[in-house]
């Protein structure tokens, strides 16, 4: 078992479930309609227990607490794609990155769900019941959304175009990708983008919006070797600063 | 939160004047049922004035979820740890969730909740005043998670007991998951106030802001009138403020001195010849003020609500279309 691959994959999933249910938890408070609150902070809570259960298990190969891991660290020790970390913006970003996301998300975990990996192929049985929830809600939004009216359709339209390239990046792949898919680990990044777009195209046409042209689709990387953007580092040091008060003591 | 319904002090002396065009054989129906303890349904016969008061109670009560959602909320992407973050990010969700249950009882009533929303955003209808308080530092969230909550409940049991069914089974629904707000607050504040010195100094500096505001959130003594009379036979209103102020102090104050935490006010003690707890009159000016629009948050925080109504706008639209009628919630 290639313990460096397994971490490596680990900490980038367990980033991309922080950050985004981070962002998620933004629109407490703040939703386009009450109900819209809640779903989103439905979804962090998710994600954020999905986190909590990915840096478990590199607690369990030796590397630090699930706290210690979140708290604690630089941005640049983060390896979540960029995607995520982009503000929240209006809620048809949020929905637009929402949905391409969770599609990634969904398909990831139950490639997990069959991996030679047990802790991971266990916790991914369990996550892929919640996301599917994720997935459903924004499929019904980015429907609803894109027909409803010219300034939704459009807006829904710009967030698509705005998103795709960062979308992409999801897909970053990483230094063992040939190591992950001998042992049975995980099929690669490769073979999950092709799925994903299996999935997310015809959606997307089904409610009317157009995908960018392909010549145009340049992923934007870096996130998983630990290039982000300042949005991050605001982002991490708005999450740890009251664990670092002091972060020996029990909160 | 919280629906402490503040009565406007410009009411206060009106008399029964509001009854005068009242069928009075309906009238006696309907005091006769409450006081057989029967529940008002919303499609029952109603006084106007019933009607009146108990829209602007349950919208009051709307808004403070909502408006409270937002010192609290500040905190969640600050919140240390995951264990505190998940449990946070649920309890301002479940706040969020109560206003959506409240405004459902109070468009029964005839009112919407767009109209309600507005009316709030507008600075036309009023919220609980202690969240026009800021909570500073991360002891401040779980101050109000604990005592706040904890007047929240107190008001919100007596509430459950009215005569408005619409609005008593969404009290009874909010008090169980308000129980677990109380448990998640305290927890919070026994692990500061039993921590390391720094986190027992932010405690205790929280608590010394907060506590002005916690002796305000029952509101002015009642003042003996006509007014807060008939609310009370109609099982609008429960109990009087000072009666729910000093159940709060009785439960809530030893608890605090458990801790090793003071209040700050030389002269509260429980006289035990009264059985009551005696304490320095609060600044009612200073209430006043602030539940006029002159708190340190009124602004911000009704600008916060605003700019999220204003950017949500468009969703709002876009979900009309299609849709043919409005349906009244079956609260
Ligand atoms: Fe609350
Ligand atoms: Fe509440
Ligand atoms: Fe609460």
């Amino acid at each position: 078992m290639n313990v460096a691959a397994i971490k490596e994959l680990l900490y980038k999933v367990a980033d991309d479930q922080l950050v985004i249910g981070h962002r998620n938890s933004e629109w407490t408070g703040l939703g386009p309609i009450l109900e819209e609150d809640i779903a989103f902070s439905s979804m962090a809570q998710d994600k954020l227990g999905h986190a909590q259960g990915c840096y478990q298990i590199l607690h369990d190969l030796g590397e630090a607490n699930p706290d210690q891991i979140a708290f604690s660290r630089k941005a640049d020790q983060f390896h979540n794609c960029q995607f995520v970390e982009l503000p929240n913006g209006e809620y048809d970003f949020s929905l637009m990155r929402h949905f391409l996301y969770d599609h990634a998300d969904q398909i990831r975990f139950e490639m997990f769900a069959n991996s030679s990996f047990e802790p991971l192929a266990k916790l991914a049985k369990k996550v892929k019941g919640e996301i599917k929830y994720h997935v459903f809600h924004g499929n019904t939004w980015i429907n609803k959304l894109s027909t409803a009216n010219e300034v939704s359709k459009i807006r829904m339209q710009t967030a698509l175009n705005e998103s795709w390239n960062y979308a992409l990046g999801i897909f970053e792949a990483g230094n063992f990708e040939a190591e992950l898919k001998n042992e049975g680990i995980f099929e690669g990044e490769n073979a999950l983008q092709n799925k994903w777009l299996e999935v997310v195209c015809p959606l997307l046409e089904k409610a009317g919006l157009t995908i960018p042209e392909k010549s145009s689709w340049e992923p934007v990387l870096g996130g998983r070797k630990g290039y982000h953007l300042a949005h991050l580092e605001a982002l991490v040091a708005e999450m740890s600063e009251v664990f670092q008060i002091d972060p020996t003591a029990t909160w | 939160m919280y629906g402490n319904a503040y009565i406007d002090p410009n009411e206060v002396n009106k008399t029964h004047s509001v009854l005068a065009d009242e069928d009075p054989k309906l009238l006696a129906e309907f005091e006769a049922r409450i006081e057989r303890g029967e529940k008002i349904e919303p499609k029952d016969w109603m006084p106007k004035e019933y009607r009146k008061q108990l829209i602007r109670m349950i919208e009051q009560h709307g808004h403070s979820e909502i408006i409270g959602a937002l010192p609290e909320g500040t905190w969640i992407t600050r919140a240390p740890g995951f264990k505190r973050k998940l449990a946070l990010m649920a309890k301002v969700q479940d706040e969020v969730g109560h206003a959506q249950l409240l405004y459902s009882a109070a468009e029964t009533l005839g009112k919407s909740r767009e109209a309600m929303i507005n009316d709030l955003i507008t600075g036309k209808s009023k919220y609980s005043n202690v969240f026009n308080y800021p909570a500073f530092t991360w002891a401040d969230a779980c101050i109000i998670a604990w005592l706040i909550d904890a007047g929240a409940i107190i008001n919100q049991v007596a509430n459950a007991k009215g005569s408005y069914g619409p609005y008593c089974r969404a009290l009874d629904r909010i008090c169980t998951e308000e129980s677990f707000h109380l448990k998640y607050g305290h927890d919070n504040v026994v692990t500061l106030a039993t921590g390391t010195p720094v986190q027992r100094k932010m405690v205790q500096e929280a608590l010394n802001r907060w506590w002005p505001p916690i002796m305000h959130f029952f509101g002015p003594s009642d003042k003996i009138s006509s007014h807060t009379e008939i609310l009370m036979k109609w099982k609008v209103k429960m109990a009087t403020n000072d009666d729910m102020r000093q159940q709060f102090l009785n439960m809530y104050v030893p608890k605090i001195w458990d801790l090793g935490l003071t209040v700050p006010d030389a002269n509260l003690k429980k006289n035990e010849t009264t059985g009551k707890w005696e304490y320095t009159e609060p600044d009612w000016d200073e209430f006043k003020r602030v539940i006029n629009g002159g708190g340190p948050c009124n602004a911000e925080r009704l600008a916060v609500r605003r700019n999220a109504e204003e950017r949500g706008r468009w969703v709002r639209e876009a979900l009309k279309a299609g849709q043919t009628a409005y349906v009244v919630p079956f609260a």
